[in-house]
């Protein structure tokens, strides 16, 4: 009965939204195409050969990588005890930012900024410290502290303040401005809304944060231990070194199974808080 | 005698928007007054400047005997626990139980470190008690917020006022988000507050028909300015077409 139906009346000056977001989408996609070729040509990097020679990497590392009997006794003499620092560092080190990154950012969230100035001036040091890669920390710090743990604690430290307190400024934001503004109106003063109204609304979302935080830093404490000579990331860097394949790559797989670990725990923890 | 009065009193935000023009007037202790007005007409900002969530930009407003507008740092505090606040969306820490969001109205009261820990005297438990009792929400006592109603919620939030023992409440379009039975319910207990207590109350609201059947006095606002104020059977059809800028047969409340 369709033809019965009279047209109903559209705006007839622009072209139809439809064709719009039709066109929108070409673009994009021709765009990542472009892009795509532009850099591989500009980086000189084939990618034919690059996906030729995937396969014959993966049998190159499976079968080089693969542990040995020779490379076990590694595993209680080194890896373990780095594996544990390595992991004791990160935890330590997320927690120690935390807990410098929740007052900071009080100072900078709409609801308890004290001054805008201020929290303005909070904003730009957090993104200050978390633009600049954790890598390029380890190696600014590595000439302060040279071959130490304190090298790879601070530049985790840096990466990881800049990013709770921007993060922590935007869940409190979001979570608790309303009831932060009703607590104001009662008359109660400043540190009373803190610990009776942002800490009990946000804190869940918060320790989710650092949580992650956790699992995020412990691949990139392995990562910073290469540079700095520390941790894991040192036995890891030497076994390639010193052409134990073995031995490295029982190193690896102890980290994933750590990782895998950390995850599983922090998302029962999650489960349970939020 | 008069609990609070507005003389000219102007609020620019930002040096741009004018939301309130020369607004004055005065309420007598015990009043239970409506301020209706279409969106952005400025019914907020009149409530929050009241207890300086908003600071009037000219005029003077005097609230039992406080200079608010030039009210230090203690003496808002003084002046804030004495007004009780409702909101439209509640505005509860919805991750706590209901007991300690209605102890919550007592940290005006409290020392800094003993709101912090959150300790309360046994009086005052006693009387958050009896407050739920009145509001009907015994039961609740020890549920999350996030598993109650809006109506179980907006009555959590006047439970929390009513902790401040306050002399004035303000409600800012405290049945906006709740259906018409429990919108009744609401405005009952608020009416019975109001009554039995002695507590003034100030209610911005949508709905003309529940102002003009609960408020012992209207006030219209439109864009910023006063265009009525008396008694609710005073109002006239013309005056509320005035105050929405609308013309006759516009409104849902011309169909009744
Ligand atoms: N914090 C603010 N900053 C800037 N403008 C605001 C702010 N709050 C309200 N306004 C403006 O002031 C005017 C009155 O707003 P409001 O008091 O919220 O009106 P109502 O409560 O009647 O809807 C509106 O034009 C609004 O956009
Ligand atoms: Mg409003």
């Amino acid at each position: 009965m369709s033809h019965n139906l009279s047209k109903a009346a559209r705006p007839a000056n622009q072209t139809s939204v439809f064709v719009k977001r039709k066109r929108m989408y070409t673009f994009f996609f021709l765009g990542v195409i472009a892009i795509m070729i532009a850099s591989s040509l500009i980086a000189n990097f084939d990618y034919i050969v690059g996906i030729k020679s995937i396969p014959k990497a993966i049998t190159w590392s499976l079968t080089k990588f693969i542990p040995n009997s020779s490379s076990w006794h590694w595993l209680t003499d080194e890896i373990l005890k780095a594996l544990f620092e390595t992991a004791l560092m990160s935890v330590a080190v997320t927690a120690c930012s935390a807990v410098f990154a929740f007052a900071f950012s009080l100072l900078g969230t709409r609801t308890t900024k004290i001054n805008p100035l201020i929290g303005r001036a909070v904003r730009i040091i957090a993104s200050f410290f978390r633009n600049i890669p954790d890598v390029a920390w380890v190696l600014v710090l590595f000439m302060a502290f040279g071959q130490n743990i304190l090298t790879g604690f601070f530049a985790l430290f840096f990466v990881t303040f800049g990013l709770l307190t921007r993060t922590f400024i935007e869940t409190i934001d979001e979570i608790s401005a309303s009831c932060v503004e009703a607590l104001h109106a009662s008359g109660a003063n400043y540190m009373q809304v803190v610990f009776r109204g942002i800490i009990p609304s946000s804190a869940a979302a918060l320790i989710s944060w650092v949580l992650y935080m956790i699992e995020t830093n412990i691949r990139n404490a392995t990562l910073i231990g290469i540079i700095s000579g520390t941790g894991i990331g040192f036995w890891f860097n030497w076994f390639l070194k010193s052409l134990n394949y073995g031995a490295a790559g029982l190193t690896l797989i102890t980290i994933v199974v750590l990782v895998i670990a950390i995850e599983i725990t922090s998302t029962q923890i999650r489960r349970a808080i939020l | 005698m008069p609990i609070l009065e507005f003389k000219n009193v102007s609020k620019t935000y930002n040096n741009v928007t004018k939301a309130l023009t020369d607004i004055s007037f005065s309420i007598n202790s015990g009043e239970f007054v409506a301020i209706i007005g279409p969106s952005g007409s400025g019914k907020s900002t009149i409530l929050r400047c009241i207890n300086r969530l908003v600071d009037a930009t000219q005029g003077g407003i005097i609230f039992d005997e406080f200079d608010v507008c030039h009210a230090n740092k203690n003496e808002i505090r003084q002046i804030r626990k004495k007004v009780g606040m409702i909101f439209q969306h509640y505005n509860l820490v919805e991750r706590l139980s209901v007991i300690e969001n209605v102890l919550h109205g007592r940290l005006g009261h409290k020392s800094t470190i003993s709101g912090i820990i959150g300790r309360y005297t046994e009086p005052e438990k006693e009387q958050a008690f009896q407050i739920l009792e009145k509001l009907g929400l015994t039961e609740q006592a020890y549920k999350r917020c996030d598993e109650l109603s809006g109506g179980q919620k907006q009555r959590v939030g006047i439970a929390r006022s009513l902790m401040q023992e306050p002399n004035l409440i303000l409600c800012d379009e405290p049945i906006a988000s709740l259906d018409p039975s429990t919108s009744k319910v609401i405005m009952d207990h608020l009416s019975n507050i109001n009554k039995t207590m002695g507590i003034t109350c100030i209610l911005n609201l949508h709905q003309v028909d529940v102002a003009l059947k609960y408020a012992g006095r209207i006030i219209g606002l439109t864009s910023g300015k006063i265009v009525y104020d008396g008694p609710p059977n005073q109002l006239l059809k013309s005056t509320i077409h005035e105050i929405y800028q609308s013309n006759e047969g516009e409104l849902i409340t011309d169909v009744a």
